[in-house]
């Protein structure tokens, strides 16, 4: 197999790894909040299932939980789900999963927020919401970009555990390229793929963070 | 006209009782000091009357508006959308300025008025740039809370509070995160607003400021009003011995 041949594979694949992450963020991060405020409710019962939630997904390999969203439904309930359910079933099982690292992300930023702002908001007559979104959330996003970044750039790594369930994503490929043609230089490459994938990853959450960086 | 009514308020932290039985009146253009050691109350009195902490049992008026009123000896608060209302009528500054950091100085005096009280933005920038001038604070406008110094943070927030135009206003010792230099530029502006009849409640370790400015004086120890007056009664010629004590630590 020649270069140019096994570059576009991986191309071709590192497109779909490019896809699951994408979709991971769009969907995890907003989720990622409302469990927050669930591991944060008044409501004890409300609270528990959350970090009992929480505590499921951080406990068990990603793996795992990729296997039992796809192969749960027939296992469980005997339902048949089409081929292409897979890739649905991938980002249905990362988002779950990001999504509880980023409510733990979020709650240490809004408990770390000192008391006073949310004093001085309530005697200047700002609505809880108000409060929330246009005093705490901003500055809370600022605290955590460090501790996102982790997780950001542990999910691009993370898109290569698509293959348990078959999802052609670019490791998967680099690993069927790598035994049909007895070599390891398709892992060499893919490896290279990640890191440059993670280099702008890095970057762009760099220039995020200058960007909050006009306050402290 | 009295624009505050505290009346039988009672409070405690678990166990613990904080504030006794308290009752005062704030009329219309009045300057009340409040003093005392740490640990009297007079801080938790000030968050109380302004809904931070809620009271076990008592009653709070503003403007013949009842907030608070009891009912079998439990504190009974009125509907939020009357205590939202309620709120318009007083401002507080606090120890430590509590500004939003990710707010220009303009921001957060104008971010309010907009918001909360839905000005145009026209006119919240107006209301904002007129007192930043009377806070000689002009040259600031775009600057963020981290590049002030501690006196000037504090001049913005005591005209994020005034902006919102309260008929009272509440300051919970406001120059006691200050270097005694920047105390004194706090002081001149709440000598200011005092001049101009502004309406204020002051917890203060300030004992000269106190005598100076106030129009009545509340000592307070152990969640109770010890002594109350006139300054020349309670500061130049107090009556108590734990009064007495308390002042000849300032003398």
């Amino acid at each position: 197999m020649s270069w140019s041949v096994l570059l576009t594979k991986l191309s071709e694949g590192m497109l779909v790894s490019v896809e699951i992450f994408v979709l991971t963020l769009v969907f995890s991060l907003p989720l990622g909040l409302i469990v927050t405020f669930g591991r944060m409710s008044k409501n004890a019962l409300i609270r528990n299932i959350t970090k009992l939630y929480i505590s499921i997904m951080r406990g068990t390999p990603l793996m795992l939980q990729l296997m039992v969203v796809y192969f749960g439904p027939y296992y469980l309930f005997g339902i048949t789900l089409p081929r292409s359910y897979r890739f649905l079933a991938v980002i249905i099982g990362f988002v779950l999963n990001y999504a509880a690292y980023f409510a733990e992300i979020y709650r240490g930023g809004i408990e770390s927020m000192p008391l006073g702002q949310y004093e001085a908001a309530k005697v200047l007559g700002y609505s809880k919401s108000q409060t929330f979104f246009k005093i705490i959330l901003p500055q809370v996003i600022k605290r955590i970009l460090p501790a996102v970044t982790n997780e950001v750039i542990t999910l691009v790594k993370d898109t290569s555990l698509a293959f348990v369930i078959s999802v052609s994503e670019m490791f998967t490929l680099a690993k069927a390229i790598a035994s049909a043609q007895r070599s390891t230089i398709p892992f060499m490459v893919a490896g290279v793929f990640y890191y440059v994938f993670n280099f702008v990853v890095a970057y762009t959450m760099e220039w995020i963070e200058k960007k909050v960086s006009y306050y402290r | 006209m009295k624009l505050l009514e505290i009346k039988n308020l009672k409070k405690n932290f678990d166990d613990l009782e904080v504030i006794e039985d308290i009752s005062l009146d704030v009329e219309e253009g009045q300057v009340v000091a409040i003093i005392g050691p740490s640990g009297s109350g007079k801080s938790t009195l000030l968050r109380c009357a302004t809904l931070l902490e809620t009271m076990d049992s008592g009653e709070l008026i503003y403007v013949g508006e009842k907030a608070v009123t009891t009912v079998d000896g439990k504190a009974v608060y009125a509907p939020p959308k009357d205590l939202k209302r309620i709120q318009r009528y007083f401002g507080l500054v606090f120890q430590n300025f509590n500004l939003f950091p990710h707010y220009s100085v303009i921001k957060n005096i104008t971010d309010p008025l907009i918001s909360v009280q839905k000005k145009s933005k026209e006119e919240a920038l107006a209301i904002g740039r007129e007192l930043l001038k009377k806070m000689a604070l002009s040259s600031k406008e775009d600057a963020y809370p981290y590049q002030l110094s501690g006196g000037q943070q504090q001049r913005v927030s005591i005209a994020r509070a005034l902006a919102l135009n309260p008929k009272v206003l509440f300051f919970d010792e406001p120059t006691s995160a200050l270097d005694p230099e920047l105390t004194g530029e706090i002081l001149k502006v709440i000598k200011q607003l005092a001049a101009e009849k502004m309406t204020m409640v002051i917890v203060t370790h300030e004992i000269a400021f106190a005598r100076d400015l106030a129009d009545h004086v509340i000592f307070m120890d152990g969640g109770v009003i010890v002594e109350e007056g006139s300054p020349e009664e309670v500061i130049n010629n107090p009556q108590h011995e734990r009064t007495k004590l308390f002042l000849s630590r300032f003398e």
